[in-house]
């Protein structure tokens, strides 16, 4: 008895039946709670779309989302249009807000055309196109929801990120770093792309100067700010073609 | 304590003070400097910690006969992990917001020393009713110290607890409270060194209060 657990055969046997028991649980335990994260997902990119645009439960300093249980009624009545740009096409898709930037963007590398979505909001008279941007910070992948007006001023912005660090890099979801980039502007005076630079040293930490393509870094957090920067340059850029459009109609 | 013999007490009330696993035999120092940030996250992390540490105790306790001891560390490792997962999948489905602050400390559960020390030290030679006691017992002295870390490093590095407002309104203009009064919030405290301070102001404490915890050297 003593020994009968030293067995090498019995040592092998054991790993193999508890490595189908314990596979056979959590592969049940995946499946069965998958849809409800799936639906939490859905929700927090409803939740961060209506954000950019200015919907949300912001108090003084801290940044709200709508509540879930009213997300669903909300995006349906501010978000009045959702758009797929595929290259010189676009079409209305309402399920565009579930195309995974991430994808797309692998996609090019294939050369696939990359699918843009936009989300087209109404509200108090005023109409919002929000792009979701994606790209890299320190440790993983960063991205956005950028609200811009015709002429591609940042309304407002909603950024999070994956696993940035805390109390640094991960403070771009902060409102102190979000709220800088409304009525900044991504084009320049001649109406080229020029994007927003997250710039140490900018001498305007106040962020009065809306025109400079700027807007203050955060101290500690230089490579994630540099993500930030790039994923706007190189995703909102993207958008440029159908805003000149949009002008020329 | 009706309901449990002295000695079965004891497995519960000793990790909460005389042996407490952070403060004494100072293992998961890691999480607590990381996620007491908030008291918020302090609370969801013991609760956790405490779901896997008492039913992590129950199997291996179970198993420790069928257990090759060949392979015990790995068996160990696997239901850990395995309770781990389910937590994490748990959180993510019904504490959305709460599982991305957590994000990878959830799955660093797996590497807490104190699991893994409570399965080898205790959950393989008792049994599981004593092993689930231990389990809970340990896992709660550990929550123990996380709060009363949560609680003085949100108050004092935010001015809030659990997400309210306790010392008053610090936005600039719209002062009330303390803050009218000219205090101010110690962005230090929401750092993980200041945990490790406030972790050793507790052991502090405690030693200064009980000598016999203190280790000759």
């Amino acid at each position: 008895m003593e020994n009968r657990t030293d067995k090498n055969s019995y040592t092998i046997l054991f790993a193999i039946a508890m490595v189908l028991v314990v596979g056979a649980v959590l592969a049940y335990a995946a499946e069965s709670l998958k849809p409800t994260i799936d639906e939490n997902k859905r929700i927090e990119k409803q939740q961060n779309i209506l954000y950019a645009m200015g919907v949300n439960e912001n108090d003084a300093s801290s940044a709200n989302f709508v509540s879930t249980n009213k997300v669903a009624a909300e995006f349906a009545k501010y978000i009045t249009k959702q758009l797929v740009i595929e290259g010189d096409k676009v079409t209305e898709n309402d399920q565009a807000y579930l195309i995974d930037v991430k994808k797309e963007q692998a996609g090019v590398k294939d050369g696939k055309v990359r699918k843009l979505p936009l989300f087209i909001g109404e509200k108090d008279g005023k109409t919002f196109y929000i792009a979701p941007i994606m790209g890299k910070g320190l440790w993983d992948a960063i991205w956005a929801y950028v609200a811009l007006d015709e002429n591609m001023v940042v309304q407002g912005a909603y950024f999070d990120h994956k696993g940035e660090t805390p109390g640094l890099g991960a403070n771009i979801k902060q409102r102190f770093f979000m709220d800088d980039f409304i009525g900044e502007h991504l084009l320049d005076e001649s109406a080229d792309f020029k994007g927003i630079t997250v710039a140490k040293g900018n001498a305007d930490p106040k962020n009065n100067d809306k025109m400079d393509n700027e807007v203050d870094a955060i101290a500690g957090s230089t490579i994630t700010g540099d993500g930030v920067s790039a994923m706007i340059k190189s995703d909102l850029k993207l958008y440029l073609p159908y805003f000149k459009n949009l002008k020329n109609n | 304590m009706g309901l449990l013999s002295k000695k079965d007490s004891k497995l519960i009330l000793d990790p909460l003070a005389d042996n407490n696993p952070i403060t004494i035999q100072v293992l998961g120092i890691c999480s607590a400097l990381a996620i007491t940030a908030e008291l918020k996250a302090s609370i969801v992390m013991s609760i956790s910690v405490l779901f896997v540490l008492g039913i992590g105790n129950v199997v291996i306790s179970l198993m420790r006969n069928i257990i090759p001891s060949k392979i015990r560390i790995i068996v160990q490792l696997v239901v850990v992990a395995a309770l781990v997962i389910i937590v994490d999948l748990v959180l993510k489905a019904f504490a959305y917001e709460l599982s991305k602050t957590l994000s990878v400390f959830v799955g660093l559960i797996i590497t807490n020393c104190i699991i893994m020390g409570r399965f080898e030290a205790f959950a393989l030679a008792n049994g599981p009713w004593r092993s689930f006691l231990d389990g809970i017992g340990n896992a709660a002295g550990y929550g123990l110290i996380l709060i009363i870390v949560g609680f003085f490093r949100e108050l004092l590095g935010s001015g809030t607890l659990l997400g309210f407002p306790v010392l008053g309104n610090p936005i600039p203009g719209e002062l009330s409270g303390l803050y009218a009064l000219g205090y101010e919030n110690n962005g230090f405290m929401l750092l993980s060194p200041m945990a490790l301070i406030v972790v050793g102001i507790i052991i502090w404490i405690q030693r200064t209060r009980n000598t016999a915890l203190i280790e000759d050297h």
